[in-house]
């Protein structure tokens, strides 16, 4: 065991890792941040996507070792300032971009590094971009819609949006 | 009525503002002081007898608390089959026990036959990797095959078991001669051969549980993946290890997903309580991905051929089908119901055909057990009618928009008992299809078919007009046809002192949205602000006792018993407003929230009447009871049927056998609609899990019973790039005759009726390019399937 420090969100948080501690199981168990989560043991469903030092990083393929003294942002992260939902968690919402939620860190995470990179994505491109996430409930419409949606594109004529 | 967010309404989820910012708490997000950590031996034959499990050089090893085998559970209960069926010739089914691990023998690949306990996962995996090195299994032959299965009798997945069939139905037996005679006689008769795929329900988070046990009290408490908390603690107390039920609290806190694989009570959970319990100590274990291909119930597997006999213009005459299902090694809880009493009965479809037989004959093999998968039974029977009335079209050269209407029944029929023992209460087929056909502008394919052409792509559409029964059930029916538990459900509506509400439901949200738009009902009824409705699920200490969340049945029975307990809220609200307002309780109205005396302006409010339920000093008390608490049962009358039409157009690439699905339409008839944005996402899941089984999910045991496809790199799921955008539309509603709410039930709709379109239009696509010799072809219909299919002409 030794000692690894990341900064988490904007905090530096240090906890204790095995060389072969991952760093989702880092993040989840040494650091109490549950909502990163792990949908499977082949690097293959994207449950576990955050972000270290800006890009989006599948959290199970990562040793916790090699985030030392990494930016590391979660979606514990992505609610503004003041805690309300940030503008592609409101577009989730709004759309129904999910159901059980258990997809959703992963698709909140993905969705913000495609957007940094391409800021009005095709569906196309959304589609070909999410290729790395697995949801089971949504069949993919609402979560694509919801994309658009943060990326103030016109998401009329493809479903109901949620009231205020 | 409420301000807003009433019946009918789309607010913004509740839930989704923890699951958006990692507030969620699935089980495996729980940290208990003083855990510890299960890992499982599994077996990695597929069958093979245990021999010598040497437990000494694991046990000291570091960190190890505990090892169990299949040994220290031969002597408690065997996890039970939920339905009872008969053979044609009355012998009940066979039922093997199925144990909480393997002792004596290991029947399929991932069967747990020990299980060890260290301080943490990685300790308890080390140590569970050298207890498998030093345990003996000798190899069997595996069976594999369902065919093989039957024919062979000498080897055996269960010993006491010859031809591994558990049991052989007729539906209805009574119709068999009837329907044969029928068959020779009929001018056209069509035959299919077709496999249903079996498929993993891979709900994303994986199955975990955490076993606690207080010395204090003697209580345990499991918190676990489950969509029924009190059928898990039911099914542990009573049959697997004699926990008393008062002394079990069983939680199913946010669960990711279940479509069916967390109904059932699966071994691990019962080891994490006998652990907790000998080591006095939290017990968790959390399936790693591959654990649950290998363990988590899968679905489908049927082998069938159906026979469609018809008039020269297409009318229905008799369908026949013949079926093999496969099992896998253990009966689950509802193994037998599903490809039973929720297939062979809606072997009639939505048509008025005069005869229906149905035989089915359910198969033990080395794999995992098979059981209900988002549909359960019903997309079986949808894949095989639409996919044979399809082929019907095509050798009859007619048009299949036509057949179905001339079959169909009509609404002037119901309610329509069925030659298959179901009585249809409402529907309006012929509407649903004319919305699909206007939302696909069928006029237009040839035009859309020819700018594909254009593109070196063949297009090709597909129809489905399916119908299921969900909502399940009424309990005396499903008693007489075997079920071993009745299937209602139960809702306990507390409207506290200042008037707020706490909703305790029996049904279980793993991604439907109750939190929701259950709210919406009660402030609908109520007349308040939703806001100040909560719903409480999942915890068999707080909720009555209910059956849970499958089969489609949340609103329509759970609903349901909520708007009735609402209704004795507001009838004794009536007598406390009648006493305060000194008026005859007949002359009390409450409309918009407020209890008034009719013909009059002297009203009270609901809050008022409420506050004087629990502060009753102006109160009837020799006459009633304080405080303001209701909880009603309800048992449905029927079952419910939702029906709709289907389209889907798909482009092939001529070279490469690939298949796009570029258009999916569906209009679908759920009967009243509570919650228009949750309902679309439901129809869109479904239609994306049922698009998924058709183009790319297989699940693959080789002839050893190795699954080949155990892992998202092998089992292809669909993703974001295999679908399109999907048209819903649920405009064509006939409410439900026998729920107060009018409700049908839409969560497996999709995957029902989506398969045989995908298909159908596959096959359409083909044989307008040329290829007429493909008259089908089997799901999942990957490139190599359809350009080998191609090749063959
Ligand atoms: S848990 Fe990381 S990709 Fe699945
Ligand atoms: S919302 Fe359940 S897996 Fe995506």
């Amino acid at each position: 065991m030794s000692k690894v420090t990341i900064t988490v969100n904007g905090r530096e948080m240090s906890g204790e890792a095995e060389g072969r501690t991952l760093l989702v199981s880092f993040l989840r168990e040494a650091l109490g941040l549950t909502g990163t989560h792990v949908g499977c043991d082949t690097s293959q469903c994207g449950a576990c996507v955050v972000h270290v030092d800006g890009k989006a990083v599948k959290s199970c393929t990562m040793l916790a070792m090699e985030a030392e003294g990494a930016e590391v942002t979660t979606v514990e992260g992505m609610a503004d300032a003041d805690g309300s939902l940030g503008v592609i968690q409101q577009a989730f919402q709004d759309h129904h971009g999910l159901q059980c939620g258990f997809c959703t860190p992963g698709m909140v995470m993905s969705t913000a590094a495609l957007l940094k990179d391409n800021p009005t994505p095709s569906e196309a491109e959304i589609r070909a971009y999410l290729d790395g996430n697995i949801c089971r409930c949504t069949g993919y419409h609402n979560i694509v819609r919801a994309v658009m949606a943060a990326s103030g594109q016109d998401v009329s004529g493809l479903g109901v949006v949620a009231a205020e | 009525m409420p301000k807003d967010g009433g019946i009918g309404a789309s607010p913004k989820r509740r839930e989704d503002i923890r699951f958006l910012t990692g507030e969620g708490v699935y089980t495996d997000d729980i940290q208990l002081q003083g855990q510890c950590f299960a890992y499982f031996v599994r077996s990695t034959v597929a069958h093979g007898t245990i021999g010598t499990i040497d437990t000494a050089a694991t046990e000291a090893m570091p960190g190890v608390l505990a090892v169990f085998t299949g040994e220290d559970f031969k002597d408690v209960g065997g996890n039970p089959a939920g339905w009872l069926i008969n053979s044609r010739d009355g012998t009940p089914m066979r039922e093997p026990k199925r144990p909480v691990l393997a002792h004596g023998k290991v029947r399929h690949v991932g069967d747990a036959y020990a299980a060890v306990i260290a301080e943490t996962y990685a300790q308890a995996k080390d140590a569970a990797e050298q207890l498998a090195a030093d345990s003996e299994i000798e190899d069997l032959p595996a069976i594999v095959d369902m065919a093989a299965a039957v024919a062979n009798a000498d080897n055996r997945v269960h010993d006491e078991i010859p031809d591994n069939l558990c049991f052989d139905w007729g539906w209805v037996e009574d119709n068999r001669a009837a329907v044969d005679e029928a068959i020779k006689n009929a001018p056209h008769v069509t035959t299919l051969e077709l496999v249903n795929n079996r498929l993993v329900p891979n709900a994303m988070e994986p199955r975990a549980s955490i076993g606690e046990y207080f010395p204090g009290t003697g209580d345990y408490k499991l918190t676990t993946t489950s969509q029924n908390p009190h059928l898990h603690r039911l099914l542990i107390s009573a049959f697997v290890m004699g926990i008393p039920e008062n002394k079990l609290t069983v939680v199913a806190p946010d669960v990711g997903g279940g479509f069916g694989s967390k109904i059932y009570h699966y071994g691990e959970e019962a080891l994490v309580l006998a652990a907790a319990k000998k080591l006095k100590r939290p017990v968790r274990w959390t399936a790693e991905r591959s654990e649950s291909f290998l363990t988590d119930a899968h679905g489908r597997d049927h082998v069938t051929k159906i026979e469609l006999a018809c008039e020269e213009d297409g009318t229905f005459i008799a369908f026949r089908t013949e079926t093999l299902a496969n099992v896998g090694a253990y009966l689950s809880n509802f193994a037998t119901a599903t490809p039973t009493f929720l297939h062979g009965t809606l072997m009639a479809g939505p048509y008025k055909v005069p005869n229906v037989y149905v035989n089915l004959k359910t198969v033990f093999t080395n794999t995992a057990p098979v059981d209900a998968y988002r549909g359960a039974g019903r997309p079986e029977a949808t894949y095989s009618l639409e996919r044979v009335i399809d082929k019907m079209c095509r050798e009859l050269e007619l048009d299949p928009f036509e057949v179905r209407r001339k079959n169909f029944i009509t609404p002037d029929m119901f309610p329509y008992t069925t030659p298959v023992g179901l009585v249809y209460d409402t529907g309006d087929y012929n509407a649903t299809l004319d919305k699909a056909m206007e939302m696909a502008d069928v006029d237009g394919f040839e035009d859309r078919r020819a700018e594909s052409a254009a593109r070196g792509k063949l297009r090709g559409m597909g129809l489905s007009t399916w119908i299921e029964a969900c909502g399940i059930a009424p309990s005396n029916l499903v008693g007489v046809l075997g079920s071993r538990v009745g299937l209602y459900d139960a809702a306990t509506v507390r409207v506290n002192a200042t008037g707020n509400i706490s909703v305790m439901t029996g049904a279980h949200s793993h991604g439907q949205g109750h939190e929701t738009v259950f709210p919406q009902i009660v402030a609908e009824k109520l007349g308040i602000d939703p806001a100040s409705v909560e719903i409480v699920h999942g915890d068999t200490s707080k909720i009555p006792f209910g059956m849970g969340s499958y089969g489609s049945r949340s609103l329509a029975v759970a609903g349901s018993a909520m708007n009735n307990a609402v209704d004795k809220i507001i009838a004794k609200g009536k007598k406390i407003a009648a006493h305060m307002l000194e008026a005859s309780e007949d002359d009390i109205t409450f409309e918009d929230g407020n209890f008034a005396v009719a013909g009059t302006d002297k009203s009270l409010s609901f809050g008022e009447v409420a506050f004087s339920a629990y502060v009753p000093h102006n109160y009837p008390l020799e006459t009633l009871e304080p405080g303001l608490e209701e909880t009603s049962f309800y048992d449905p009358g029927n079952f419910t049927y939702p029906a709709g039409a289907y389209l889907c157009e798909v482009e092939v690439c001529p070279e490469t056998g690939k298949v796009d699905v570029v258009a999916f339409y569906c209009a679908d008839d759920f009967g009243n609609v509570m919650n228009p944005l949750i309902v679309e996402g439901q129809v869109h899941g479904g239609v994306g899990q049922g698009i998924g089984q058709a183009l790319c999910e297989q699940t693959t045991y080789d002839a050893d019973g190795q699954l080949l496809s155990a892992s998202y790199m092998d089992y292809a799921m669909p993703r974001a790039d295999d679908v399109p955008f999907y048209q819903v539309d649920y405009s064509c509603n006939t409410p439900c005759t026998h729920n107060p709410l009018g409700v049908k039930g839409c969560g497996e709709a999709g995957a029902i009726g989506s398969p045989p379109a995908v298909i159908n239009a596959v096959v359409d696509a083909l044989n307008s390019g040329g290829f007429t010799h493909i008259t089908h072809i089997d799901m999942p219909v990957t490139p190599s399937r359809v350009w080998t299919a191609m090749q063959a002409q």
